[in-house]
């Protein structure tokens, strides 16, 4: 199936009662910079929106109101600037900034091999992701093959990675509309995922695992067991989850209709991810520009019919399901063998080497003082994190440090659709719409 | 059943020192029970909830962290008073007041024991003088707890609008509106209960459900009486009028931060939350009277008293409708501020009139007003009545799910959408990998 066939709803079952969904008629991508979705406009165009504007008599005031940086349900340190009438939204602006911590220019000065500890808390919640990117980055540059079981390894952990980061939305998605049970559920299956996390890299966030060359270290004993239980503990609570939110009449009301977007704009605004498919558009970069081994598995790309909030809640919740299914597929093709490549030049040598081989030792020692050395070039990889397309931009002068590092962040993309989503409804569709874009503040700001 | 109501040791006539000392006892006690029992609520829902969610609750103040409350206000009371500088001052050290003493009132008129069973009506001698186990027995009782209720919107509307904050002005307008809209509804359903039982007292009301009904064994509480309905729209509206989930878009906490409460700390914050949860306890014993019989029961044995046996039956109806409370929370998202306008104006109060109506109805083909066939049986007629009152009900319905679409196809044309019917989309579609379509 292509993109644009599947823009059209295949399945034509009515129901008379939810006309609540609206389609969106064209020429609505004249609205967004009017909407504020656009934030940068010519100065042509801006006194020409400013022409435009009908002048309200002084008793139509609106209010302006900051939610954010600090309030429970913009994720973070987002800050929106509502223009309110009553309650309903006549225009937001995203304004972001507060947790700017200058990833991208650190970059630049520590080592390819120090980069994925940099990288990885940029997206917090999918750390694993960061920390592929940017090998994959350094990969292409250095031009080195990785072992088999390496990129296994990574798909098996990226896919854990998204599952968790997707149960981290369940969790707050409903939280955010009011179902504050729901996000204990959510954290106790995450919670699971991250345990697995810890017993293989050490640490529940920020791994460092996925590196240049490989991954830190191979699976630990009894890793298949541990996946294998997590894999059957998940689909019954993925049922739980529908019992409680999906079927539920208020949970549909609430998300149903609520942040339309049609695919023209999600394309004119470079959505992608779950907003992306969520308006019907079937893009997911695993499937499109496969990376790792993601063409000799066999999941479905899960889209939308109309773009709204609940679309891309039920995205989510069937990507989880599409995880499972390629994670199942990973437990049975995991081939044997080396889990980084045995490059002298880039990945250090084994420790018993160490103890018997100078050149072992200067090898050792050159990686983690100068770092290795990468060919003169650029380069940029993505890859399709839970949030949507996570790139890489890499250049190299030929020294052991980037010469610029950039991430693209599907959260920071994804920030922009907001304000047009936003736009005439009310402050609680507004929650409901920062919970569905599922924005990480870190990877927004970097 | 008799129509001169209020308690005995007031019917004399006269008020001599005992009445006012008995008078004086019973407000003390209730007060030390209502605080009691919001104290056990609030570690209740809390028990509850986290036990809903995976969590223990609390545990360490106290066995079974049942002190917990105690702590928590012990706290709030040592903590600085903040009055942000915008703030209208009076206004807002008011409105506090304003929340908390309505709460206490409303509690005054609920019967919480006393023997139902065969002559008696609930009273016991107390001190050689018979009385009623309620604070004040009001022959407007229940018209009294509705001016409560209202007026304990004036706390929270004062608190946000005095506040000089956004967030809380929004909760604010938010609470003005939803106590209006909500106010209808239960008046009605109440209106209902008032039509089968005679009395705005709450004393009547319970001895008009004593004893049972149909059967012989079904209870004759006015939920059968009414016929469920008004109980439904009651429990709903009542919930609202809490402004508890899946209602609480007054302080919505991932909208707008706390609504009314935001500015609020230390012991001020601490009326307006113990206010909250004395509400609870309220409309929950108010449920309980109206709709279940209150303090009537059946008793067992004679270990325990008669009087003691109506305490038992009213706590246990009464955790009941509790836990009812705390489920909701733990449950139900909440809703959207027109959602719940339309809940209320176009479900409920609808609904509870032509209910109220279709009662009225065969009340009067009962009480043989309506005699169409002069044979005096009543069964042609009432099915005659239920049959018009029902049709007239479907068409109201249908008239009513008429104007809505009509009013909601203009309001989307206005803004230059189109109303499309919708799919049942969990996946909507979905492709594989290689190309290949499925499902």
């Amino acid at each position: 199936m292509t993109a644009t066939e599947s823009e059209t709803p295949t399945q034509s079952e009515t129901r008379p009662d939810a006309d609540t969904r609206s389609d969106a008629s064209p020429g609505q991508l004249d609205r967004l910079p009017r909407r504020g979705a656009v934030l940068r406009m010519s100065e042509v165009r801006a006194a020409e929106e400013v022409a435009s504007e009908p002048l309200g008599d002084e008793n139509d005031q609106t209010m302006l109101m900051n939610m954010g940086p600090s309030h429970p349900s913009t994720h973070g340190v987002l800050r929106l600037m509502l223009e309110l009438d009553g309650e309903t939204i006549v225009r937001s602006k995203p304004v972001i900034g507060y947790l700017h911590t200058g990833m991208e220019k650190t970059g630049e000065q520590l080592t390819y091999l120090q980069g994925p500890t940099n990288v990885t808390r940029m997206d917090y919640a999918a750390p694993l992701f960061n920390e592929l990117v940017f090998s994959l980055a350094v990969e292409e540059l250095v031009g080195i093959e990785i072992p088999e079981r390496a990129t296994w390894i990574r798909m098996l952990m990226t896919e854990l990675n998204r599952i968790s980061s997707h149960l981290l939305f369940m969790a707050t998605n409903g939280m955010d509309l009011g179902a504050v049970s729901m996000m204990i559920y959510g954290w106790r299956e995450r919670e699971q995922v991250l345990r697995f996390f810890q017993k293989v890299t050490g640490l529940r966030m920020n791994h460092n695992y996925i590196r240049p060359g490989g991954v830190a270290a191979d699976l630990p004993d009894g890793w298949r067991d541990d996946v294998l239980t997590l894999m059957e503990m998940l689909p019954p609570r993925l049922e739980e989850y529908d019992t409680l939110m999906t079927g539920q009449p208020i949970w549909r009301e609430r998300l149903q209709g609520v942040g339309v977007l049609t695919p023209e704009e999600a394309l004119a605004l470079s959505a992608t991810g779950p907003v992306l498919r969520s308006t019907g558009v079937a893009w997911d970069l695993r499937r499109d520009m496969p990376y790792l081994a993601f063409d000799e598995v066999d999941f479905d790309v899960v889209v939308g019919s109309y773009g709204d909030s609940f679309d891309r809640y039920a995205i989510r919740l069937n990507e989880i399901r599409e995880s499972i299914r390629i994670v199942n597929q990973i437990l049975d093709k995991m081939p044997p063998g080396d889990y980084r490549a045995q490059d002298a030049k880039v990945t250090p040598p084994p420790r018993a080497r160490i103890d018997e081989s100078m050149e072992a030792l200067i090898h050792h020692f050159k990686i983690f003082t100068e770092g290795f050395k990468v060919p003169e070039g650029e380069v940029y990889v993505a890859v399709e994190s839970p949030r949507g397309e996570l790139g890489c931009y890499l250049v190299s002068d030929g020294g052991p440090k980037p010469y610029r590092m950039h991430i693209r962040g599907p959260s920071f993309v994804n920030l922009q659709t907001m304000p047009h989503m936003m736009a005439d409804s009310l402050i609680a569709d507004a929650v409901a719409v920062i919970s569905s874009v599922d924005p990480i503040l870190g990877e927004v700001d970097r | 059943m008799t129509l001169a109501v209020g308690d005995p040791y007031l019917a004399d006539g006269t008020v001599d020192f005992g009445d006012v000392l008995l008078a004086a006892g019973k407000a003390v006690v209730a007060f030390a029970v209502l605080l009691v029992a919001v104290m056990l609520m609030v570690w209740f829902e809390r028990k509850v909830v986290g036990r809903l969610q995976n969590r223990l609750g609390p545990t360490v103040a106290g066995p079974f962290g049942l002190f917990q409350t105690l702590a928590d206000g012990i706290k709030l009371f040592f903590k600085e008073d903040i009055i942000p500088s915008r703030a209208d001052r009076f206004v807002f050290q008011l409105a506090p007041y304003l929340s908390l003493v309505p709460a206490f009132l409303t509690f005054t008129i609920i019967p919480i024991a006393g023997d139902f069973n065969g002559e008696n009506d609930g009273r016991v001698t107390m001190f050689g003088r018979e009385t009623f186990l309620q604070v004040a027995d009001l022959p407007v009782g229940i018209l009294f707890f509705l001016a409560m209720s209202s007026l304990a919107v004036y706390g929270i509307m004062l608190a946000g609008w005095s506040s000089g904050s956004k967030y809380p002005l929004l909760g604010s307008i938010r609470a003005s509106a939803q106590a209006i809209s909500y106010e209808a509804a239960l008046g009605l359903s109440l209106a209902s209960v008032l039509l089968v039982s005679g009395s705005l007292s709450t004393n009547e009301i319970v001895n008009s459900q004593a004893g049972s009904g149909f059967g012989g064994f079904v209870p004759n509480w006015n939920l059968i009486v009414t016929g469920f309905v008004p109980f439904v729209v009651f429990l709903i509206a009542g919930t609202a009028e809490l402004n508890r989930p899946p209602f609480d878009l007054v302080e919505a906490e991932q909208e707008i931060v706390g609504g009314y409460h935001t500015e609020y700390s230390s012991i001020r914050f601490a009326m307006f939350f113990l206010a909250e949860f004395m509400n609870t306890v309220t409309m929950a014993a108010i449920i309980v009277t109206l709709f279940f019989g209150g303090p009537a029961g059946p008793t067992f044995g004679s270990i325990i008293p008669g009087w003691l046996w109506g305490f038992i039956w009213f706590f246990s109806k009464l955790l009941v409708f509790l836990f009812t409370f705390v489920w909701f929370r733990a449950t139900l998202p909440r809703l959207r501020y027109d959602q719940l306008m339309d809940l209320g104006w176009k479900l409920l109060i609808p609904l509870s009139l032509g209910w109220l109506l279709l009662l009225a109805a065969i009340r009067l083909v009962r009480n043989g007003r309506i005699d169409l066939l002069d044979d005096g049986g009543l069964v042609a007629e009432t099915a005659l009545v239920i049959s018009v009152s029902v049709g007239i009900l479907l068409l109201g319905a249908f008239l009513l799910s008429m104007a809505a679409t009509a009013a909601r196809t203009e309001r989307l044309a206005s803004r230059g959408l189109t109303a499309v019917a919708v799919s049942d989309p969990v996946v909507a579609s979905s492709s594989r990998a290689d190309g290949k379509e499925v499902e």
